[in-house]
């Protein structure tokens, strides 16, 4: 947050230093800075571009780039997202992913607000060892777990079932969520808290009613962080996940929709667009907490 | 009135009593709030960590309970050429991939660290193809892949006239490798130029400007300004980034699932297919600990090697 905020500023600062600079002509510029970022942002964006376009083409035009030009449509159907929505159980996986995201965000912000406050505010010996264990979790990664995992669950009796990835998602989200918020519960002054601790409120009343609302930024930053995260999940949800009504939308397009040897490229694109949207859209609302969330992790 | 009441609040405060003494109780307390992390991940990492470990040393095999077999697992997969296989393209995978995104990424990040309109929205955009599920994109390689109806072969072949025959991208080895590695780094740009991005803007424009005065160029400015101030930064986010590359496991399911001919399984996808689509529990975890001692080398490699600098310049600067 902070930098978004100081950003201006200092880039006004560089900008008014280098216009006195001669060298630095318009020409220049254009060729440095503008040409290049252009073709960063074509070449990023483009795949998206061609997703697009690909779910709104007719089969024809699809599959005919003599007669129809390839980067245009010429007669837009709903065609591909009406079979998706209509003749497959699009809706449904969803559903199970909302639910899912929705389900292991909630946990695992529970479990790291509590984590995160008690390393730092609660401060006890080797309240610093915990924040590194924690933090080294991090760095396993679940193509390590998931065999062993996928035992695990199935002893648990949660085997294909939502559930288990609700469960199994904050693995990866409790790290990173305590480290961000440990962050942030850094940045509330202690004096608030010593002050309503004199006053006789208690830790937890001081957790819900002080430290909590200073938060809330924090809470979003990493909330926004653990959605996108579980909705992007793909390997647990392969794994552990056998029936089709139960699989999220990553796993259910790869292995439900891709389905002989002639691909429908227009519904298979139309899937992959109404699944990154729901991110996208989420995201888009956020930029701000989402950037500062990823570089503010960084820079700790 | 006031002898009377004192007593009897401090009555009522004590009496929801042992509750709340019990909340307020430090130790209780602490106890209390790390239970649901500490409990979470020691059921869900830390004991399938160990679990896979034990498992790397058993004949397990789905719904057969395993028994001790030493290191025959390890053995037999030092015997398969195709886990040497996939050591191979794990570690070609890992090195050129790591390698184009840190380059066009730090150049994006200084692009997007210079003055111009629309700053902030172009910094959203450039961050999509890093929130967008992975699989999801993946499915937009492969479709711009396809051996007859890519888009790149369209451009070369029909608009451009370069190539007079379509690329296969996916059908033949080193085509396929180089393909899931371009992919790889179109999905790995965004993170690391918005992390490196954070990093320049935390370098203080005095030190241009002083370099400026003594007359540095562009170049020196970067190398002897711009660089060193990085390296703290680009050893977190490359330490990050090789572990999760090492052990990317999505692209390459969803593009190629290990094929043409198995050339480009990494070592993830090689253990899924062993360990949960063939049924081998066994030998699949032994796959996945045999990623363990390259993941340590490389994170000590990439963390010392560049943080190393750090101390010798004798700065703290995070």
């Amino acid at each position: 947050m902070t930098d978004v905020a100081a950003q201006p500023g200092n880039s006004n600062v560089a900008s008014a230093t280098r216009d006195t600079m001669a060298w630095d002509s318009r020409a220049r510029r254009v060729m440095m800075i503008y040409l290049p970022l252009a073709c960063f942002v074509l070449i990023l964006l483009f795949p998206f571009y061609w997703m697009a376009i690909t779910s709104f083409k007719p089969n024809a035009e699809l599959l005919n780039y003599k007669e129809h030009n390839p980067f245009w449509i010429s007669s837009p159907t709903l065609a591909h997202i009406k079979h998706l929505l209509f003749n497959t159980a699009y809706p449904t996986w969803l559903k199970t992913t909302m639910f899912v995201a929705v389900g292991s965000t909630f946990l695992s912000l529970f479990a790291s607000t509590l984590a995160a406050y008690a390393i730092e505010r609660l401060r006890f010996r080797g309240s610093p060892y915990v924040g590194l264990a924690i933090y080294l979790a991090y760095l396993v990664p679940p193509s390590i777990l998931f065999i062993p995992l996928a035992t695990v669950i199935v002893q648990f009796g949660l085997f294909d079932s939502p559930m288990a990835l609700i469960l199994v998602y904050p693995t990866f989200l409790v790290p990173f969520c305590t480290w961000l918020l440990i962050g942030y519960f850094k940045s509330i002054p202690y004096e608030l808290e010593e002050c309503a601790l004199v006053d006789g409120a208690t830790r937890l009343q001081i957790l819900r009613r002080i430290t909590l609302p200073l938060a809330v930024p924090g809470l979003i930053s990493a909330g926004i962080f653990s959605f996108t995260l579980s909705w992007n999940e793909f390997i647990y949800a392969l794994a552990f996940i056998q029936s089709g009504a139960n699989k999220t939308v990553p796993v259910a397009i790869l292995t439900e929709l891709v389905t002989g040897d002639v691909y429908q490229w227009g519904a298979l694109m139309a899937g992959s667009l109404l699944g990154s949207l729901p991110v996208a859209l989420f995201y888009s609302l956020f930029v701000d907490y989402y950037v500062s969330s990823l570089t503010g992790a960084v820079k700790e | 009135m006031s002898v009377t009441t004192i007593p009897a609040r401090t009555y009522a405060l004590r009496q929801p009593g042992w509750i709340a003494r019990l909340l307020d109780y430090k130790p209780f307390l602490i106890v209390m709030c790390l239970t649901p992390a500490i409990g979470l991940l020691t059921v869900f990492l830390t004991y399938p960590l160990g679990l896979g470990v034990w498992l790397a040393f058993t004949d397990t095999t789905i719904g057969q309970r395993g028994i001790f077999i030493g290191l025959e697992n390890f053995q037999y997969l030092l015997k398969d050429p195709l886990w040497w296989n996939a050591v191979f393209y794990s570690i070609f995978y890992t090195g050129i991939a790591t390698i184009g995104k840190f380059a066009l990424g730090f150049w994006l990040a200084l692009l997007l660290n210079n003055h111009f309109p629309l700053k902030s929205l172009l910094r959203a955009i450039v961050l999509l193809p890093w929130i967008v599920p992975t699989v999801l994109s993946a499915l937009a390689f492969w479709w711009i892949y396809d051996p007859q109806f890519s888009i790149i072969s369209y451009l070369l072949v029909d608009v451009l006239h370069i190539r007079s025959t379509n690329i296969d991208f996916l059908g033949t080895p080193w085509p396929a490798r180089f393909s899931l590695i371009a992919a790889n780094i179109w999905r790995g740009i965004p993170f690391v130029a918005i992390s490196l991005l954070a990093g320049l803007q935390t370098i203080s424009p005095s030190l241009y400007e002083a370099a400026m005065l003594d007359g540095a160029s562009a170049w020196q400015r970067f190398r002897y300004i711009t660089f060193p101030m990085m390296m703290p930064i680009l050893a977190i986010v490359m330490t990050f980034s090789i572990i999760f590359t090492f052990t990317d496991f999505q692209l390459v399911y969803a593009i190629t699932r290990g094929g043409p001919v198995n050339s480009t399984h990494l070592l993830a996808t090689l253990a899924f297919q062993r360990g949960i689509a063939g049924g081998e529990l066994g030998e699949g975890a032994a796959i996945a600990v045999s990623m363990i001692p390259f993941l340590v080398f490389a994170t000590l490699f990439s963390y010392f090697g560049l943080a190393r600098r750090k101390w010798q310049q004798g700065e703290a600067n995070d």
